[in-house]
């Protein structure tokens, strides 16, 4: 009875880790309730990567193809998925929770005369009313949010759902839409991205973060080093951000990323709710901070009390040494 | 010339301060209520382009009688007016019946801009901005860390934090920019613009002043409804070490590979 169409999150052509977890959860909920399970993807030469979109589960992928997505804006975005809402006529609509969905979410909300409802971590489907929990009050407090329009949008949390093995055996019908593409009234001028090697935060299984403990650019380095070291990602607390010690982008926390590693570790980070909200579930979270009464410990499942400027230098040595040995 | 602004904001309790849930509901009665800190960005930055270029600046806020404060607090930073939307029938107006309110209003206003923070710290939902521009057929950007604009050209050029980095969007104005409590720090009012607040204008304006019927707004009106609250899921504390670095680091590295067996 009715269908789930989940909204696949890219970047350059290539499907989101975060878009593996709503999709999941979509296949699990389209069993549990009899319903078809689909997917929609946009990009600028998408149609192969699609196709894996099949292995978790959607019988048809719906794809558009234009120059209009390879730069974010959200017209193009609104447009083409709003006509393939249109086409599909699903009853719920899962999302990654993105900058870029959380900017086009609203605008195709508004479009498609649906209800929204962002950041969801449980989702309940209970006869004709879908019923989601969601963080609020900088994720101290969660909440119970019904609804019962007939088309339900939901934006998903990162990390709030196992994602599935792909079965190979399975594969999607893939369905080609010409999207009208509005004039659009923006015009994207320039990217300001600080260039770096390093696997995304929202991708990474491993994420270490610089707190206002590691005080300066050279501590930066340091951290930097140690996620090298594990080949994960950096992040940064606003305290660093703000004082542009660490670029914007790297932030983490109620007003920045969402992030859900196998393997977090805090240096320097005193734990303030603004921050945590964006990590909290991670799966392994390690705090290394000389005050022992730092917020961040109670959190923690390892801590360790003490100067980071002494133990990281050595923690890099000793996780480059135990990844020679693992080859 | 000079710029026309609207910034639409709302009163939250300070979620920085201890607050408890029972019987599935917050208990609101003690909590301390302020001007939603991302709609205060919104005011610091209509106050530079206003420095730069000069401009009229109205609050409007959604609330009931004791929301005034926040827009006390607006006209305090430098606002020029505020415009207080106060009927009981308002209550419990989701992101899209809020958006519907809003959009009433400024059916018959003409302006430059419409600032509105990305999201109130209470819900945390980030889409009242994006629906209300659709709804008045107007271009939005969310997300904004900067924002300038050209008034001869009516080009506004919009800073936004991206997933990637930070976007550079023009959009021509009239648009509706949604800001970041990253794209400025707001000033805390003097004791003079706290003087001189009191006697800006403030409009209260009732639902039938809109042409509203109250089965449009508030919950009936809206399409979610927030049905009840409860504690997070929290962590448990773990183990906590102390000592040498050496032997910290080797606790760790054991711990990470045999107990959580994550690296």
């Amino acid at each position: 009875m009715g269908t789930i169409l989940v909204i696949a999150d890219q970047k350059k052509n290539k499907i989101k880790k975060s878009t593996l977890e709503v999709i999941s959860e979509g296949a699990r909920l389209a069993e549990k309730h009899n319903m078809d399970l689909v997917a929609a993807v946009v990009g600028t030469d998408i149609a192969e990567e699609a196709k894996s979109l099949g292995q978790y589960g959607a019988s048809k992928v719906y794809i558009a193809e234009h120059e209009s997505f390879g730069q974010y804006l959200n017209p193009p975005f609104v447009n083409a998925y709003s006509q393939i809402i249109e086409e599909v006529k699903p009853r719920l609509v899962l999302t990654p929770t993105s900058e870029g969905v959380k900017d086009f979410l609203p605008g195709l909300v508004a479009k498609t005369g649906s209800a929204g409802v962002m950041d969801c971590s449980e989702i309940f489907i209970e006869g004709d009313t879908v019923k989601v929990n969601r963080p609020l009050m900088a994720a101290k407090a969660k909440s119970t949010v019904e609804s019962k329009a007939d088309l339900v949008l939901l934006s998903i949390r990162s990390g709030s759902f196992d994602r599935n093995q792909a079965d190979e055996s399975q594969s999607a019908e893939i369905v080609k839409l010409d999207v009208e593409i509005p004039d659009i009234k923006q015009v994207f001028k320039e990217l300001l991205a600080v260039a770096s090697d390093r696997v995304s935060l929202d991708e990474a299984s491993v994420v270490v973060t610089a707190g206002r403990g590691v005080k300066d650019a050279d501590g930066v380095a340091l951290v930097e080093e140690l996620a090298d070291a594990f080949g994960g990602a950096v992040g940064a607390t606003r305290a660093l951000t703000e004082q542009g010690i660490a670029p914007a982008t790297l932030q983490i926390g109620q007003t920045g990323k969402v992030v859900t590693p196998e393997l977090y570790i805090a240096c320097g980070v005193s734990g303030a709710v603004q921050h945590t909200a964006g990590m909290a579930n991670s799966k392994v979270i390690v705090a290394i901070n000389k005050d022992a009464e730092a917020p961040i410990f109670n959190m923690a499942d390892y801590g360790l009390v003490g100067d980071l400027f002494l133990i990281v230098p050595k923690l890099i040595e000793a996780v480059k040494e135990y990844k020679s040995q693992q080859g | 010339m000079s710029l026309r602004i609207y910034i639409c904001c709302k009163q939250v309790p300070d979620v920085a301060m201890p607050f408890q849930i029972k019987g599935g509901q917050l208990i609101r009665d003690g909590l301390n209520y302020i001007l939603n800190a991302y709609d205060a960005s919104s005011v610091e930055e209509a106050l530079v382009l206003k420095a730069e270029h000069g401009a009229h600046i109205t609050l409007v806020l959604i609330g009931p009688d004791k929301a005034k404060e926040a827009l006390r607090k607006g006209l305090a930073m430098g606002a020029d007016d505020a415009v207080h939307l106060n009927d009981d029938a308002f209550e419990g107006c989701d992101s899209h019946a809020a958006a519907k309110v809003l959009a009433k209003f400024f059916a018959d206003k003409e302006y430059d801009f419409i600032l509105t923070g990305k999201q109130s710290q209470d819900m945390d939902m980030g889409l009242t901005g994006g629906i209300l521009a659709h709804h008045l057929n107007i271009p939005y950007v969310t997300n904004a860390v900067g924002l300038t604009a050209d008034l001869g050209t009516k080009i506004a050029n919009v800073k936004r934090q991206g997933d990637d980095g930070q976007e550079m969007i023009d959009l021509p104005f009239p648009c509706l920019v949604t800001c970041s409590n990253d794209m400025n720090d707001p000033r805390i009012p003097s004791l003079k613009g706290i003087m001189t607040s009191k006697k800006k204008p403030l409009d209260v304006i009732a639902l039938g002043d809109l042409g509203l019927d109250s089965s449009e707004v508030g919950s009936a009106g809206s399409l979610t409804n927030l049905v009840s609250w409860a504690e997070p899921d929290k962590r448990q504390a773990g183990q906590k070490f102390e000592g040498d670095p050496d032997e910290l680091v080797g606790t760790l590295m054991d711990k990470l590979a045999n107990d959580a067996k994550v690296i």
